[in-house]
């Protein structure tokens, strides 16, 4: 690792006068992507702003129809929360499959949906549930947040505060997981809402997207025999040393069917 | 800088660069070399310790990050002289082969059991997908934890 100074700031807007103030800062959560990427000399920040005094952004409520999780909310806690498990048990399990314990115990939402791997699962939740998310200057619904590879709609030094999950009627994740990693190489992640049906995809390219000919069908009735017969074409999507783009676009067929089936259960 | 830890229960002051890692204060400063470093890159859960109660990988932890916090290493769990019951049960059960991946094992299983205290094979074998051991093939390694984990509980 290169050298860099290391603040932990009390409030957002100690951590927003410190962005202020330092050419290059990277921002720390829960640091399980940023401390591999420091290690490796990807990154070469003058500051690393750790977050992990803001107490209030671990936050985990219910505000009436949405479940309002804050930025620093770690993966272990949001599986193992009573109110999420009770809201939307969908996302406490996909909390609980992401990685390993120890990654779970210091992972957090802002962290995976900032760095927006394309192989990671909050990113299909958001989508998947149509969420919003809040930073300390503006609010930005899912379908804006998510722009490519590794890429958000976040400004340079925009603080993620929290995400709001409007609660499904049902929803359910499944993912083929890369049995070293668990990160995806194919997860669908399926919700009825109250603004309709809506099925991500993460893992299969190179941005997680939403499946309209899905949706659709599932719209007009929603069980795993309104998706016999999907196909998906498979340019675009990634192919790797784990997974052809074909291969890829049979899991997602295969994962979106079984999101539902679950779904039902 | 200067940080203040609690590193098995004593009261820690020390100096240390922000780029420095939880692993590396442990090992070469604090001279704790329990935990053991194998991958450094986040996957084997060789260098897991308990950072105030919860597993975590010392390798993907700066040293500034566990200031105020509370770290229990390996060499935290044996009380008077005595292992404690999850080391004990490892011994027992003969959980490991050439001992590289133990501490981080051991350390993992601790945590196991403070969140589940009686966890089935499969869950141990679920919670164990952060640590890697390149020797037993893991069946005594779990057999040890169902042990270990009946030990707390009786004790
Ligand atoms: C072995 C291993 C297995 C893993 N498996 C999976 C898996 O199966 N599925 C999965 O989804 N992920 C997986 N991950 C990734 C893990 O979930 C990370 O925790 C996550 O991607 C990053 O979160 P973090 O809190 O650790 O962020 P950090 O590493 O602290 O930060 C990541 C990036 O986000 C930025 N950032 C952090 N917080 C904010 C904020 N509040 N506002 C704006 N920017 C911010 C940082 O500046 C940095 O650029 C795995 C990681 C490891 C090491
Ligand atoms: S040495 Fe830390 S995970 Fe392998
Ligand atoms: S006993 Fe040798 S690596 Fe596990």
């Amino acid at each position: 690792m290169y050298s860099f100074a290391y603040y932990r700031p009390a409030s957002l807007g100690e951590a927003r006068a410190l962005l202020g103030q330092i050419e290059e800062a990277s921002l720390l959560a829960g640091g399980q992507t940023l401390i591999p990427t420091l290690k490796q000399r990807l990154a070469s920040p003058d500051a690393v702003i750790d977050l992990k005094g803001i107490g209030a952004l671990a936050a985990i409520e219910r505000k009436g129809e949405a479940l309002v999780i804050g930025a620093l909310a770690r993966h272990a806690a949001v599986a193992a929360s009573p109110v999420v498990r009770e809201a939307i048990p969908a996302l406490a399990a996909l909390a609980d499959g992401i990685g390993d314990p120890q990654v779970r115990n210091r992972g957090t939402l802002g962290g995976s949906i900032a760095n927006n791997d394309p192989a990671a699962d909050y990113p299909a939740a958001l989508l998947g549930l149509g969420a919003t998310v809040t930073t300390c200057e503006r609010s930005i619904p899912a379908d804006n947040f998510f722009t490519g590879l590794f890429a958000t709609d976040l400004e340079p030094d925009e603080i993620v505060t929290a995400v709001s999950f409007p609660i499904p009627r049902r929803a359910a994740y499944v993912k083929f997981p890369n049995p070293a990693s668990r990160f995806a190489i194919v997860g669908v992640f399926v919700a009825e809402t109250a603004a309709g049906v809506r099925v991500a995809v993460t893992g299969a390219a190179p941005c997680v997207f939403r499946l309209p000919p899905a949706e659709a069908a599932l719209a007009r009735a929603f069980a795993p025999e309104s998706l016999d017969g999907l196909s998906i074409a498979a340019d675009g999507l990634n192919s790797d040393i784990h997974a052809v783009a074909a291969y890829r676009a049979h899991l997602v067929a295969v994962m979106a069917r079984r999101a539902v089936r679950q779904a039902l259960a | 800088m200067e940080i203040k830890l609690t590193v098995n229960a004593q009261l820690v002051t020390v100096e240390v660069e922000a780029n420095l890692l939880l692993s590396a204060l442990l090992r070469d400063r604090l001279r704790l070399t329990g935990t053991h470093v194998a991958c450094d890159t986040s996957q084997c859960g060789a260098c897991t310790v308990l950072v105030d109660g919860a597993s975590a990988k010392s390798c993907t932890l700066l040293a500034a990050e566990a200031a105020g916090s509370s770290v229990v290493t390996i060499e935290g769990l044996a009380a008077d002289g005595a292992l404690h019951p999850m080391q004990q049960a490892f011994h027992e059960q003969h959980g490991l082969q050439c001992g590289f991946c133990t501490p981080g094992m051991v350390m993992s299983a601790v945590d196991l059991v403070a969140v589940n205290p009686d966890p089935s094979e499969a869950e141990i074998r679920a919670w164990l997908k952060g640590n890697i051991c390149r020797c037993t093939g893991y069946q005594n390694i779990v057999k040890a934890i169902r042990a270990g984990a009946a030990a707390l509980r009786s004790a």
